[in-house]
């Protein structure tokens, strides 16, 4: 058996709450995280991640909470990312029950910080977090503060300079993308994970499973995030399961 | 019984406590070597480089003297199962050489990223006291660049490009290179199992 495809539930959090935006914006309250959290992981998640969409505009977040609750009820990987600056924020996360860290916006002004937390506890808890919106040149740029700030980055050159530093996966985030159930930016998982040779978890726009095996087979994703289909009770991650295995996709059997 | 968790400073100790919590069994982390001993089982979990592991062990006087001295089950876990063999290529370090072998990285391809990330199937041929309930083909989580070659003590084994070592025993000493505190129920049954295991005299 080679590469198997892992089906990730996304869980954005404002404070203590489970969200959902478009673009990464336009914020809307879903509930309460830990509810979903147990739903998804009894439906055969293979991973959860959390993000919170607001922890680096305004400092300390709740998510060292929500990950406490969380780890009592969930036996799979979860990784946390949002408002991550130092190597101690992340052995907070860690003992609080994360497996992995996602940083994006605190790499991108001190890309030192993904040697520090790879040393500290190897690159594969160290996961690069890149939003990115498509700019006109057919090329992407980097976004931090959760889709707000500019950074001037090629999102393809910044994945490679992460992984040299020591990031061990890539989550890919298309601002253009998320939250439109339009599909996953194909184009641009594809670009980096050409680029890298880590797994590379490609996040925002499904809507439909034809959308779930592009960016596997053409965009060559080793992961998928979903989020608003299943908070919205859409699918359930069987379906998302059934949908894979129709497309030939091999993924864990539940 | 009493359950004594290693406290290798990796990223998995939080993860592994509730998973052990969640089988109502009392654990306690420790580098205490008295404690160590006294313990009915012991895991020896690891997260990060091997040399940085074994650096930390080493730390504790006493405490990497008494692992290798143990007659209770231990189970080490991904790079603690690593830290059992006799070297690793990462670092060039040497291990705990409780068991034969060398720990290799896994080769470059393009076709299969590393660190091999995700869940993945156990092959194995059932009689193992630690895969009772759990059948072939089930999948565990693993994430990991080295990993042990498939040798006698193999007892179950996945294949990523390579085929490699899973599950390792040797006497009292067990090496997972999944994570069962990650690996929802299959890798509760094989925690479950583990704490089931009696001491050999």
């Amino acid at each position: 058996m080679g590469r198997q495809v892992r089906l990730i539930a996304r869980l954005d959090i404002k404070g203590p709450n489970l969200i959902k935006g478009v673009h990464l914006e336009g914020l809307r309250v879903i509930g309460d995280p830990q509810a979903f959290a147990k739903r998804y992981y009894e439906q055969g998640a293979d991973e959860l991640l959390y993000i919170d969409v607001v922890a680096s505009l305004y400092g300390r977040s709740k998510l060292t909470e929500i990950v406490r609750r969380a780890a009592h009820d969930v036996f799979v990987p979860m990784t946390v990312g949002g408002g991550i600056r130092t190597v101690q924020d992340v052995t907070d996360l860690l003992r609080a029950g994360a497996d992995k860290v996602a940083i994006n916006t605190a790499a991108v002004h001190r890309p030192e910080l993904i040697r520090e937390v790879a040393r500290r506890f190897g690159s594969q808890c160290m996961v690069l977090s890149i939003e990115a919106k498509r700019r006109e040149s057919g090329r992407w740029e980097v976004y931090t503060d959760c889709g707000r700030e500019r950074s001037g980055l090629d999102a393809v050159e910044w994945a490679r300079r992460g992984i040299e530093l020591g990031a061990g996966e890539v989550l890919i985030t298309s601002i253009d993308q998320e939250g439109t159930r339009k599909g996953f930016d194909v184009e641009l998982t594809r670009a980096i994970s050409e680029a890298v040779n880590v797994p590379v978890i490609a996040s925002g726009g499904y809507g439909e499973p034809a959308h779930l095996s592009a960016v596997v087979k053409e965009g060559r994703a080793d992961a998928v995030a979903f989020a608003d289909v299943l908070h919205y009770n859409r699918a359930s991650l069987a379906d998302l399961r059934a949908a894979a295995n129709a497309a030939e996709i091999t993924v864990r059997q539940v | 019984m009493q359950l004594a968790i290693i406290d290798s400073g990796g990223a998995n100790i939080a993860s592994l406590r509730y998973a052990i919590d969640r089988l109502g069994v009392a654990s306690e982390l420790t580098t205490d070597p008295a404690k160590v001993r006294a313990a009915s089982h012991v895991i020896l979990p690891g997260v990060g480089a091997a040399a940085d592991c074994m650096s930390r062990l080493q730390k504790t006087p006493g405490l990497v003297d008494t692992i290798r001295k143990l007659r209770q089950p231990m189970l080490g876990i991904c790079v603690g199962m690593q830290l059992l063999f006799e070297s690793s290529e990462e670092g060039e370090v040497p291990c705990l050489g409780l068991l034969p072998g060398r720990v290799r990285r896994f080769a470059d391809r393009d076709d299969l990223p590393v660190p091999h990330m995700g869940w993945n199937q156990l092959e194995f041929e059932p009689g193992s006291p630690l895969l009772k309930d759990i059948q072939p083909g089930d999948h565990v989580y693993f994430v990991h660049s080295y990993s042990a070659p498939v040798s006698p003590l193999t007892v179950a084994s996945a294949t990523y490009g390579e085929q490699f070592s899973a599950l390792v025993q040797s006497g009292n000493v067990f090496g997972a290179q999944f994570h069962p505190e990650r690996s929802a129920r299959i890798g509760s049954l094989l925690l479950r199992n583990f704490l089931q295991l009696q001491q050999t005299q």
